[in-house]
């Protein structure tokens, strides 16, 4: 048996929640495969040191760092505003739901009171963003399942139209460097309200269809379901968060738990999986994206007039007394958090982003010990991550 | 929730001598941490974790925090014996003085853990530890055992900042390649001067190209390289001079 390369000979990860250790059966040879990081699955840039034995998976070993260009480092050397329009880069399908984690995390260190209609402004853009990011992430899915093309591009209907509402309120698609401390940058209009109402509107039937085309199909059951289990207590310990936790009968719903912005005056459930697996996984996206719509309605519904700005937000000399917080939201991927110190400068003496999508992967290759080679790809896929937000 | 007071009492209350302090936040977050000792930092963490009322079963967000040496300026007032010739006697006196000095305060290195309790809905805790110093004493013992999601995290801090955790299975570079040298995320991290050698249009990018060249040679050992570069840039003049 060869066990060059990277799997060792004695595994050093012992007398902790490490992943099961699967034997080789003993016939022929191992084979390291680098999947990566130019592999169509990966979204990205990104590794998977793979051992195989015959089609299963014995050791996989996931290596970042492609995407790195030291966000962090660059925030600490410029203002806390001039950090914004950067946070669009993390997760670029949710340039939004970033803006938003840092607004948040900046107004608690300052204690930054935000107004009415902005605060419902950023639901509408935060939903909308959940409701493209979702439905994209199941459109990629499905490509890597073989599927070439053509449900991405029924997502990606539904994903322009919420596109363009983005372009229309701040001037980008995807780099919409919206929010500010202490409200929104612009407000929105009649017209862009009534559109956007418009396009909420012709959701359900997305979501119908969508769900149509792909729930009941007998290729997509197989290749799914039972597949890439994780445990509920392992989701925990290992930090995974978002829609890949609830997947796994987790109840846990920043959104509910911390009530951030206006959330705790919409009604809407929270979707659990019962079987822990990629095809839960997928479902749970499909259901959020119609608890969604729900919100959308009645933030829609309700939305009052007013300012979009706080009369009292300082955005030139921006300077926060010295402390720290830390400010999170429940982003498409899991939680977005942002971690702040002040040192009473106009830059933060410390900037930190906690990566839903790097922390979701710590279980990775739990969920793909003892699977086939192929539904790797599927695993990966199914925990939705983007690199830009990985590797920061 | 509990207060961090709460918490602090009822950590010395379970495990007495754990010696962990209250660090207070200043900011209008509220968010005030605990910092624990190096020593008892993994029986306080399984604590956190297993206590019933707590129940701090999730680790959201693992950090490191760079704390340079700092230079502190500051006054202090001393009492000195000076000799003085009052009415042509010679006599000594005390005199109060105000004198500036100088003392370095040593920096350290912290990483900070952002703790919640997914079973019972509250947080965060904070929780935090410090080394001894930036340079050789830089140990701490690593939480991945008690919360896996610090696997990755603990990494990109042992990558990034240097902090080395002991007891975590697996530590390596996490974002930078195997084999680099420094810790960018460190406050006096210097960029190489190689980051970027290739000869641009830029005139800084040439002349650091220019000086990383004679570097490269110096190191190499040649002091007859080192003549080569001075006898080819003489020899550039010259050609220039013979073609005007």
């Amino acid at each position: 048996m060869s066990t060059s390369g990277f799997v060792p000979e004695k595994d050093k990860r012992e007398g902790w929640n490490r992943p099961p250790v699967i034997e080789p059966d003993g016939e022929g040879e191992l084979l390291e495969v680098a999947m990566g990081p130019h592999h169509p699955s990966t979204h990205g840039v990104f590794r998977m040191d793979v051992a195989l034995d015959g089609e299963r998976v014995i050791r996989l070993r996931p290596v970042f760092g492609y995407l790195h260009r030291n966000h962090e480092k660059i925030a600490e050397g410029i203002s806390y505003l001039g950090s914004m329009p950067f946070t669009d880069r993390l997760d670029y399908l949710c340039p939004l739901t970033n803006n938003w984690a840092y607004a948040l995390a900046v107004e608690k260190l300052t204690g930054q009171a935000v107004p009415e209609r902005a605060e419902y402004l950023r639901v509408i853009v935060g939903e909308l963003t959940r409701v493209q990011n979702h439905a994209s992430s199941i459109g990629f899915l499905i490509q890597e399942m073989g599927a070439s093309g053509t449900p991405l591009m029924y997502a990606f209907k539904a994903r322009e139209k919420i596109l363009d509402l983005f372009e229309e309120l701040t001037g980008a698609r995807m780099m919409c460097n919206y929010m500010r401390f202490g409200g929104c940058r612009v407000d929105a209009t009649a017209d862009w309200l009534a559109a956007t109402r418009k396009v909420v509107e012709g959701l359900p039937e997305f979501a119908d269809e969508f769900e149509r085309l792909l729930r009941g199909n007998e290729i997509l059951m197989a290749r799914t379901q039972g597949v890439g289990i994780l445990r509920p207590e392992l989701a925990v310990n290992a930090g995974v968060t978002g829609p890949m936790l609830r997947a796994s009968g987790v109840n846990y719903d920043i959104r509910k738990v911390d009530g951030y912005g206006v959330y705790n005056r919409f009604k809407f459930r929270v979707p659990l999986g019962d079987h822990w697996d990629v095809f839960d996984r997928f479902m749970i996206r499909l259901l959020e994206m119609r608890e969604s719509i729900k919100i959308l309605e009645q933030a829609l519904k309700e939305i009052p007039g007013g300012p979009v700005m706080d009369a009292k937000a300082k955005l030139r000399g921006f300077r926060p007394k010295p402390g720290e917080a830390y400010g999170r939201i429940e982003s498409p991927k899991g939680e977005l958090g942002f971690y702040l110190i002040s040192d009473g400068g106009p830059n933060p003496y410390r900037y930190r982003v906690r990566p839903p999508s790097l922390i979701n992967l710590t279980v990775l290759e739990d969920m793909a010990l003892g699977q086939n080679v192929a539904d790797v790809v599927l695993i990966f896929g199914s925990v939705d991550i983007i690199l830009g937000e990985v590797d920061r | 929730m509990k207060t961090v007071e709460e918490i602090r009492a009822a950590i010395e209350a379970a495990l007495p001598g754990a010696g962990v302090e209250i660090v207070p936040n200043p900011s209008v977050s509220g968010q005030h941490s605990l910092r624990l000792r190096p020593s008892s930092a993994v029986e306080v963490a399984k604590f956190l974790r297993d206590d019933e009322e707590l129940a701090l079963d999730f680790l959201s967000n693992a950090t490191g925090v760079d704390w340079p040496d700092k230079e502190v300026t500051e006054k202090v007032k001393v009492t000195r014996t000076v000799r003085k010739t009052v009415d042509g006697v010679e006599q000594t006196a005390e005199e109060a003085v105000e004198e500036t000095r100088k003392r370095v305060e040593p920096g350290c290195l912290e990483a900070v853990y952002h703790l919640f309790s997914v079973a019972r809905g509250h947080g965060p805790v904070v929780i935090r530890m410090k080394t001894v110093n930036r340079t050789d004493q830089v140990e701490l013992p690593s939480l991945t055992p008690i919360w896996r999601s610090a696997e990755f995290q603990e990494r990109e801090i042992f990558d990034l900042y240097g902090i080395v955790f002991s007891g975590h299975p697996d530590l390596r570079r996490l974002l930078m390649w195997e084999g680099f040298k420094d810790h960018p995320m460190r406050r006096d991290y210097v960029e190489p001067d190689d980051f970027e050698y290739e000869p641009t249009a830029h005139d800084d990018v040439l002349k650091r190209a220019v000086a990383h060249q004679a570097k490269q040679l110096e190191a190499a050992g040649t002091a007859a390289g080192a003549a080569g570069v001075g006898a080819g840039v003489a020899a550039g003049r010259e050609g220039t001079g013979a073609g005007a």
